[in-house]
């Protein structure tokens, strides 16, 4: 009996039908497409993007050179050298993150122990020009600047969680 | 429409004279061949954007408003694409192959009628001709995976040629149950057959139901679409026959492979769906009822492909040879049968 069930089953297209229903019905249903240039995803305060180097509010830069991030680096993009200031402090005179190495995986912002080395909501960016993307401590800092209102919300809001 | 027609020709003939005949001949091709590309275009944007809903994508948006210049951008790439022939290549079928696909596709629309007297050809073995054209259009895609001397293209042209082979029988014997049903091979008398005054009964699709979706089924498979696309399968043989074609070569296999669903679906219409004829009797017969029965056939076309799978290669063997072909088998005779009793009222 159930070997003729199923041989009318598949005789008259019973599944195919079934399966075009589905389809059928989806063609009616809203798009989910997000359309990228006129619409964006929303992103969490967490969003690990283009990386940035912060200052204090009175303008010193936060980054003291204990290579921390240097070394927890997974793909070894980041390039440090430590030297002496004038006033005696311990700083970078070389901070370097190759971008085309790095894999966002937000490591070195998580060892900062003064939040300097951040990572901003940023992925708008490129690089036209092999070099482009390998970003220097002075481009690193531009970057705080220009981003540093958004960086400090978002580090207020996830504090709450830390 | 007609008078204006006979006014032309009449004109034509005093204005010309001899030479009128040619000039109408190329007339009556460009006015076929010129929709049938403009509809091919358009069916290519119709794919896309029906696969993208089924899908919950928009489909393609950027080119012109609602990407209705998309088969355009499309046309002027393929064209300005280098044509490369291959160094082991049979140089001369390799570029002839594409002709070969695209000429019978076109060919075969000369008997299709697209309202009362609106046929270029009414040649009274009309339904042969057309049987004749469809298979011819498989030896476009044998020679081009011949040609192009590459194991992908080779497996895909003998895929294609064994499927077209297996589904052409089905097919035959689905049209001899609408030839025995018409008791004409002309492809205008068997329109004309499905006319009884009562509209949508009177067309064959429903004492040859079975046929009508055999016939169908077997059109998919005949014109190497899904989910009986294994001549281009694209996960185990590249592209299939057309692997080594670039530029207008592979824009030509386009043109076929459409203008051939195009053809399958204005076949079906014709010998199932009454062509012309208006499925209420108190609306005028026109050429608009056979367009919008060819774009729902159409439209079931992509509706397969959105849906259904690709098939195994054993299973399309054995749905072709051992369903198809009996079903229809059995069908011819239940029809003939069905003919000489009262019952018949078509």
């Amino acid at each position: 009996m159930s070997k003729l069930v199923k041989f009318f089953k598949s005789f008259l297209l019973l599944e195919l039908l079934k399966g075009m229903s589905v389809t059928g019905r989806y063609f009616f249903a809203r798009h989910i497409t997000v359309e990228y240039p006129e619409e964006k995803t929303p992103q969490g305060f967490r969003f690990r993007g283009l990386h940035a180097q912060r200052r204090y509010a009175n303008g010193e830069e936060r980054c003291i050179a204990c290579k921390l991030c240097e070394a927890v680096c997974p793909a070894l993009a980041i390039k440090i050298e430590v030297a002496e200031r004038e006033d005696g402090s311990r700083r970078t005179s070389l901070y370097d993150i190759d971008l085309t190495k790095c894999i966002f995986c937000g490591f070195c912002e998580e060892s900062c122990p003064v939040d300097a080395i951040v990572e901003t909501r940023v992925f708008e960016y490129h690089g036209e020009n092999r070099g482009d993307l390998y970003y220097t401590k002075s481009m690193l800092l531009a970057n705080g600047d220009k981003h540093e209102a958004q960086i400090a919300r978002d580090r207020l809001a996830d504090a709450q969680y830390r | 429409m007609m008078e204006l027609l006979q006014t032309l020709e009449q004109t034509g003939l005093e204005l010309l004279g001899p030479f009128w005949m040619p000039v109408w001949t190329v007339i009556k091709i460009f006015a076929i061949v010129l929709p049938v590309m403009g509809g091919v275009a358009y069916l290519t944007l119709a794919e896309r954007k029906i696969l993208g809903f089924m899908q919950l994508r928009p489909g393609p948006n950027r080119v012109g408003y609602w990407g209705l210049l998309q088969p355009l951008a499309d046309g002027i790439k393929l064209l300005l694409k280098e044509l490369i022939i291959p160094a082991e290549a049979n140089k001369f079928l390799f570029v002839a192959a594409p002709v070969l696909a695209l000429a019978p596709a076109l060919a075969a629309w000369a008997v299709i009628p697209f309202g009362e007297g609106m046929v270029i050809a009414d040649v009274n073995a009309g339904l042969l001709y057309l049987l004749a054209m469809t298979s011819l259009g498989v030896y476009g895609i044998i020679i081009a995976g011949w040609a192009s001397n590459s194991k992908y293209a080779f497996l895909g042209a003998l895929r294609s040629s064994a499927q077209i082979v297996s589904y052409e029988l089905a097919m035959g014997f689905a049209l001899v149950c609408v030839l025995l049903a018409a008791q004409s091979m002309n492809v205008g008398d068997i329109v004309r057959g499905q006319n009884n005054g009562y509209g949508l009964m009177g067309w064959y699709f429903i004492p040859l139901f079975p046929m009508f979706v055999v016939y169908f089924i077997a059109g998919v498979a005949e014109t190497n679409r899904a989910p009986f696309d294994l001549a281009e399968d694209e996960s185990a043989i590249v592209a299939g026959f057309h692997t080594e074609y670039s530029g207008m070569g592979f824009a030509l296999f386009f043109l076929a492979e459409y203008a051939n669903m195009i053809l399958i679906a204005a076949l079906t219409t014709v010998m199932f769906l009454g062509g012309w004829l208006s499925p209420v009797p108190f609306l005028p017969d026109s050429i608009v009822w056979m367009l919008a029965k060819m774009s729902f056939m159409l439209f079931l076309f992509l509706w397969f492909r959105a849906t259904f799978p690709r098939y195994r290669y054993d299973q399309l063997m054995r749905l072709g040879w051992k369903v198809f072909i009996p079903l229809t088998l059995v069908w011819v005779v239940v029809v003939a049968a069905w003919m000489q009793t009262p019952y018949w009222l078509w």
